[in-house]
């Protein structure tokens, strides 16, 4: 494995010019500052509740996530590149959705192989042919961006489901504001606090025709045991908006209502963080509690939007993933902006022969997989796991993708023995209206706290930083 | 607002007084079961405990003696029971989750410190007498914290309205519970079979409802039971009287009406419950039956509590 990227220092012993007032700050600040900083921030978020669930894990339902108080800088003009790149990307994901409930033309093109969307079960039939206000499915996307070199960003991941962790860059971004009110002041970094503003707009703004002038936004929850309720319960509070449950809703002549204590009350766009299968018991798992029976009968007459769309899933699935530059230059006709990972695709026997040869070097995942959840780190893992994996991968290959183990940049990051580089990804959320698209400059940077370790997701102990966008 | 909003925090305003209701009925119990065993008697206080609590029936299924030991064990801490402080708290923190956004931080805060303390210090309940009157301070601070906050932070609308009409149904129950199980006690001079004894009884049952000196400014007497019951069911000066809850009751009500512009049964039977302490006086009271008087109080108040939930809460 390559050396990985330092964002911070440059080999030879100079600091990159982002970091320089940083490296200053932190040679005046005594480790004990920062180690009460950190306790500090610890109890904040405490108290605020700042919690997420781990499933799983029956004794202790909520847990931090494990905050680091040293920023995650970029310059202004990487930032603007990424930012290109972005709403490039997002462009490309939307009418991809489009195309593949409407047309079809990449398949016909033969850019993208049939079975992989018709065989796949986030495919949903349903939205064949269903018109979404002005061809947006994709309103929130969060998009997981590596760096391994000073030049190029490397797209890991697109989330165009329901995307998590915007409330980690707001409310990481208050608490640091409150610890350093001194190490911002030697800075001009990019607010973040215009989010809920632009999202609610972005809503608002995709309100079908049958709505009110003034159309009311509801975001649907699965509830408090859900891992992101805190975040969902944040997002209504600055966005002024209820925070309903699929109880709450109820479809009557094919328009969504929320049960009110003056009586039933129209919704006319829900920002669901809700999965497909679960939202409307009626269409899709008969078995889910947390849906709205009906839903889907609104949705088909145009009476409600949903955001994101039914079966946003196709865009963004680890397959699909491997596509992504063609998919770019199909409907764009432009270079992508953002590279991707090289991907093996496992489903195709001569990927499958090579990655089975290379399994200790490769990154294996799941096709449907998140969270970090059922994937094969070759190089951190013993010669037991590897030859397990490569059963369940001979199983089932089409189940799978591999790509090589990248070296993510580093961040200097509070350890126990001092500051130490930590590896790094970053979620910018791109946000998308009838009109325009968004992204605040920022984004969740979540970091690997173990030394040498690669996996970032909170779920297997990753931690996160605030992320500063310097204005120039 | 939702209505599982206003559900929520109609809930939450009732299982923090409620905690603190339970703490205010230990720490009475405490007190007067310290005296000499002639100052009291020989009824069973901490049995007397269970019953203003209304969980005798479910603990004498886990336990064989209601003692000190094991009735404040099992109205602070048992898990098993479902209005113990520890599940009153548990509840109310799982409310405010619920209804974080209709919350001030205030508010939010106050329940979840109460709840994070729980936990840290509280979770093996109490060894000592002085551990355990720590923990009933922290509950009664809890819910002053609680009120203090909301009275101070939250804006003057349903939300609001809905969290008070939660205390004041619960005060309502709570103090007429109390009076229900010690009515005995407080029959008129001539009918009292009792003596010197119950001077302990009477000023534990203030005690409870934290009256004890509101009862010297109110009547500037000595303690006497049919004033006690005056106090605790007529004077709506006194926050915990029946008169009292119900003149805010009706109020929240009211305004609630007027919000939306409309009144409903909730309204009327809050009403009548209301006019109905206001026409009555102790003389009619005893002649009717404190204690059936109390009993169809309780009713009526339970009853009132299922109007509101129908009309506003599902």
């Amino acid at each position: 494995m390559a050396v990985a990227f330092d964002e911070m220092n440059i080999p030879g012993g100079d600091l990159r010019p982002a970091y320089q007032e940083l490296a200053r700050w932190l040679k005046e600040t005594p480790p004990e500052a920062l180690e009460y900083r950190r306790q500090e921030a610890e109890l904040l978020f405490r108290r605020i509740g700042i919690t997420f669930a781990v499933y799983g894990e029956a004794e202790s339902t909520e847990r931090l996530i494990p905050f680091d108080v040293i920023p995650r800088i970029m310059s202004g003009k990487e930032w603007a590149l990424l930012e290109k790149g972005l709403k490039q990307r997002v462009r490309a994901l939307n009418m991809f959705l489009r195309d593949i409930y409407h047309g079809r033309d990449i398949l016909r093109a033969e850019i993208v192989p049939d079975d992989l969307i018709f065989q796949n079960p986030v495919f949903r039939p349903e939205m064949n042919g269903q018109q979404v206000p002005h061809d947006v499915y994709v309103h929130i996307a969060g998009i997981d961006i590596v760096r391994v070199d000073a030049e190029d960003f490397i797209v890991l991941e697109d989330n165009a489901r329901t995307p998590s962790g915007v409330s980690y860059m707001l409310e990481n971004r208050e608490i640091m504001m409150r610890l350093f009110p001194d190490l911002f002041a030697r800075h001009r970094v990019a607010p973040v606090e215009r989010y809920p503003d632009e999202l609610l707009a972005a809503l608002r703004s995709v309100a079908p025709q049958s709505a009110s002038g003034e159309p009311t936004v509801a975001l649907l929850t699965p509830g408090v045991y859900n891992s992101a309720y805190y975040e969902h319960s944040f997002l209504a509070d600055k966005l002024g908006i209820e925070l309903v449950e699929g109880r709450d809703l109820i479809v009557k002549n094919n328009e969504v209502f929320m049960r009110t204590t003056e009586g039933l009350k129209r919704v006319d766009v829900i920002y669901r963080r809700v999965d497909d299968d679960f939202l409307d018991p009626l269409t899709f798992r008969p078995d889910s509690v947390l849906g709205v029976p009906g839903l889907m009968s609104a949705y088909a007459a145009g009476n409600i939007t949903l955001a994101n769309a039914v079966g946003t899933g196709i865009a963004d699935d680890k397959a699909i993933y491997s596509y992504m530059p063609d998919i770019v230059k199909f409907y764009l006709g432009e270079e992508p902006i953002l590279k991707n990972v090289p991907t093996w695709r496992c489903r195709e026997p001569k990927d499958l022969a090579y990655v089975l040869d290379n399994l200790s070097e490769l990154v294996v995942k799941e096709v449907h997989g998140s969270g970090g959840y059922g994937m094969l780190i070759g190089p951190a893992a013993t010669k037991a796991t590897i030859e397990a994996f490569r059963e369940k991968l001979k199983r089932e290959p089409e189940g799978f993708i591999a790509q090589p183990t990248l070296a993510l940049s580093t961040c200097p990051t509070c350890t126990a023995s001092g500051l130490a580089p930590r590896h790094v990804d970053l979620r910018p959320f791109v946000l998308t209206g009838s009109k325009r698209t968004t992204i605040v400059p920022g984004g969740l940077t979540r970091v690997a706290l173990k030394e040498g370790s690669l996996v970032v997701n909170s779920s297997q102990g990753g931690g996160t930083k605030d992320t500063w966008i310097l204005d120039e | 607002m939702l209505s599982r909003t206003a559900e929520n925090l109609y809930w939450l305003a009732r299982y923090v007084e409620r905690a603190e209701y339970l703490a205010r009925t230990i720490d009475a119990t405490l007190r007067v079961t310290a005296l000499p065993a002639a100052y009291i008697g020989k009824t069973n206080e901490w049995d007397s405990a269970l019953l203003t609590a209304g969980v005798a029936a479910s603990f004498y299924q886990t336990y064989e003696e209601a003692n000190e030991h094991n009735v404040v064990d099992y109205l602070s801490f048992s898990v098993d029971n479902p209005s113990s402080i520890r599940n009153c708290i548990e509840a109310a923190r799982l409310n405010s989750r619920s209804v974080r956004t209709a919350l001030t931080s205030e508010m939010w805060d106050t329940i979840n410190s109460a709840w994070i303390e729980l936990q840290a210090v509280w979770s093996k309940g109490t060894s000592t007498r002085e551990d355990l009157a720590k923990f009933l301070r922290f509950v009664q601070e809890t819910s002053l914290r609680f009120d203090g906050s909301a009275y101070r932070t939250m804006l003057r609308n349903d939300a609001y309205w809905f969290s008070r009409m939660g205390v004041h149904l619960e005060r309502a129950d709570n103090t007429a519970r109390i009076l229900d199980v010690k009515y005995h006690v407080l029959l008129p001079e001539e009918e009292h079979v009792g003596g010197p004894l119950d001077f302990y009884q009477w000023s534990s049952i203030l005690r409870s409802v934290s009256a004890l000196t509101a009862y010297h400014w109110v009547y500037r007497e000595t303690l006497k039971p049919w004033l006690i019951a005056d106090l605790l069911i007529l004077n709506d000066t006194l926050p915990r009287s029946l008169a009292s809850c119900y003149g805010n009751l009706v109020r929240n009500l009211d305004q609630i009406g007027v919000a939306y512009g409309r009144q409903g049964a909730a309204q009327r039977h809050a009403r009548g419950i209301r006019n109905r302490l206001e026409h009555s006086n102790m003389n009619d009271i005893f002649q009717h039956g404190v204690h059936e008087f109390i009993q169809e109080f309780i009713t009526d108040n339970s009853r009132l509590g299922e109007i509101i939930t129908k009309q506003y809460l599902i």
